[in-house]
């Protein structure tokens, strides 16, 4: 991976990709007039403005919490599914393309059925947020543990080790690497599943504030939260990217 | 019938049959859920009135569309970040985290952008699904072993015939991916931009029989809507495995 050996020059392409697409957007916005697209200058000063203001660091906490408590369970769930899914080479065949299944139906169809089994409320959010996450995260783990050479059980074998020493010392190191890559889609997708929770059926959070300036015709706001959410998103992505990487030369 | 799908038939028979149950002794209440068999009824009675016909007609056509118009445009975005390895290395972050914006966001924008009919839609649904397609053609592209565009060039073929005759078959299994995952996401896009903004189509109808208490009618929409994207996509799938099997015999 040559291409990665430099990464101070990736970062500065970056931020002259950021700087472009700034300029574009600056462009577009000159063009069609504030009413349609607001500009960076002012949804900035906005986002600023936002961002001090009691009601909106409301929401963002509201979104917050709902998001973490979603991405634990994602996680955890996920992996515990995929491990045991990816443990036996005849299971994993039969469930690899039930999980597909799962992964491609637009899960916002389910989104009643979950309303009305958990009712109007936080744990309502938590959950769709989950189901989003937990599949892709299941999908890579049980792929990463498929994907160990089976010389390495015997070597656990011979060595006598237990199942949770053979965990430990054995296929977690071997399907780390996938398993991170797993976490960071995982992470992603629970982010837009909460969002998109917020926005339908929901009185709080940043997807309802989405929803209500689209409402009332608030481009402003709405371009204020596009920026705060590829922002945070980007941020985090790039930080689990870069762990993700690491783990994968080392590998190499 | 192989071993896996034997099986796979009988863990979804029993997942079914435990629903149904679950439902028919009241530890559901019938309210939240109601039992396959009658969800099955109920889509059955919704194909033949032909009351929904238009919208489910309406979704597959928009569907259609966007995946068509995410397949072209990630192909070329592809291209060029493959193209341009540095404009790939500094676009990478945002790539990675896109999908956790949700790209209704632009609704609005792209409403006066072109009108209020279904290209809105459209555009969402672009905008969700070309990444995937652009991701999976620059990765094809990039795992082409060097040896083949050594052999390229020694036969010296233009930039156009390396592309057309080495560089295209060669990454022909990861395109399929994105192909798969354009129309996977085209209906995502779709269907989640009906359900929380659109007054049409089969997502709109969903959420508008849950807001006015018509169980029935929502879980049979939901499972017509349901069967025929795992059907779509297990019939992509299965395609998919054999190409990938090719690659690495």
């Amino acid at each position: 991976m040559t291409a990665h050996s430099r990464p101070s020059t990736g970062r500065f392409d970056t931020l002259v990709l950021v700087a472009v697409a700034t300029l574009l957007w600056a462009g577009l916005a000159a063009l069609v007039g504030p009413k349609v697209l607001t500009g960076p200058v002012e949804t900035l000063t906005h986002l600023g403005r936002l961002l001090v203001d009691g009601d909106f660091q409301a929401s963002i906490w509201e979104t917050a919490r709902a998001f973490t408590l979603a991405l634990a369970i994602a996680w955890s769930v996920g992996l515990v599914i995929g491990m045991l899914l990816g443990a036996s080479r005849m299971v994993g065949e039969v469930s690899e393309p039930i999980l597909t299944a799962l992964y491609s139906i637009p899960k916002i169809t389910l989104y009643p059925v979950i309303l009305l089994l958990f009712g109007l409320g936080l744990s309502a959010r938590v959950a769709f947020g989950a189901i989003h996450g937990i599949v892709p995260v299941a999908l890579f783990t049980m792929a990463a543990v498929r994907g160990i050479p089976p010389t390495y059980f015997r070597v656990a074998r011979s060595m006598r080790l237990g199942p949770a020493a053979t965990a430990r010392h054995i296929i977690l190191p071997a399907c780390l690497p996938g398993i991170v890559s797993g976490l960071r889609i995982g992470f992603s997708l629970t982010l837009l599943g909460t969002l998109i929770g917020e926005m339908f059926a929901s009185q709080r959070g940043l997807g309802h504030l989405t929803i209500k300036a689209m409402e009332t015709d608030d481009t402003r706001l709405l371009m204020a939260l596009a920026v705060l959410l590829v922002a945070v998103a980007t941020a985090a992505s790039a930080i689990m990217l870069g762990i993700d990487r690491r783990l994968h030369a080392r590998r190499s | 019938m192989s071993r896996p799908a034997f099986y796979r038939t009988i863990v979804i028979a029993v997942a079914l049959a435990l629903l149904e149950a679950a439902c028919r002794l009241g530890w559901i209440d019938r309210f939240s859920l109601i039992p396959p068999s009658e969800m099955l009824q109920s889509a059955a009675h919704i194909l033949a009135s032909g009351e929904y016909t238009r919208d489910i007609l309406v979704t597959f056509g928009t569907v259609a569309g966007a995946a068509i118009l995410s397949v072209m445009g990630g192909f070329a975005v592809g291209l060029i970040l493959y193209r341009w390895p540095r404009l790939k290395r500094a676009a990478d972050p945002f790539l990675a985290s896109y999908y956790a914006v949700p790209s209704f966001i632009f609704y609005p924008l792209f409403i006066v952008m072109f009108g209020l009919n279904r290209w809105p839609l459209v555009a969402v649904a672009f905008v969700f699904a070309f990444v995937a397609m652009a991701i999976s053609t620059v990765d094809g592209f990039l795992s082409v072993r060097p040896i083949l565009l050594r052999a390229a060039r020694s036969m010296r073929l233009t930039r156009t015939q390396t592309l057309r005759l080495v560089i295209l078959p060669a990454a022909a299994p990861y395109l399929f991916t994105g192909v798969k995952l354009a129309i996977v996401y085209a209906f995502i896009g779709v269907v989640a931009g009906e359900f929380i903004l659109s007054g049409s189509g089969l997502g709109y109808r969903i959420a508008f029989a849950y807001q006015s208490f018509e169980t029935a009618t929502m879980y049979g929409l939901m499972l017509i809507l349901l069967v025929s994207v795992v059907t779509i996509n297990m019939m992509l799938w299965s395609r998919e495995r054999r190409l990938h099997a090719r690659l690495s015999r």
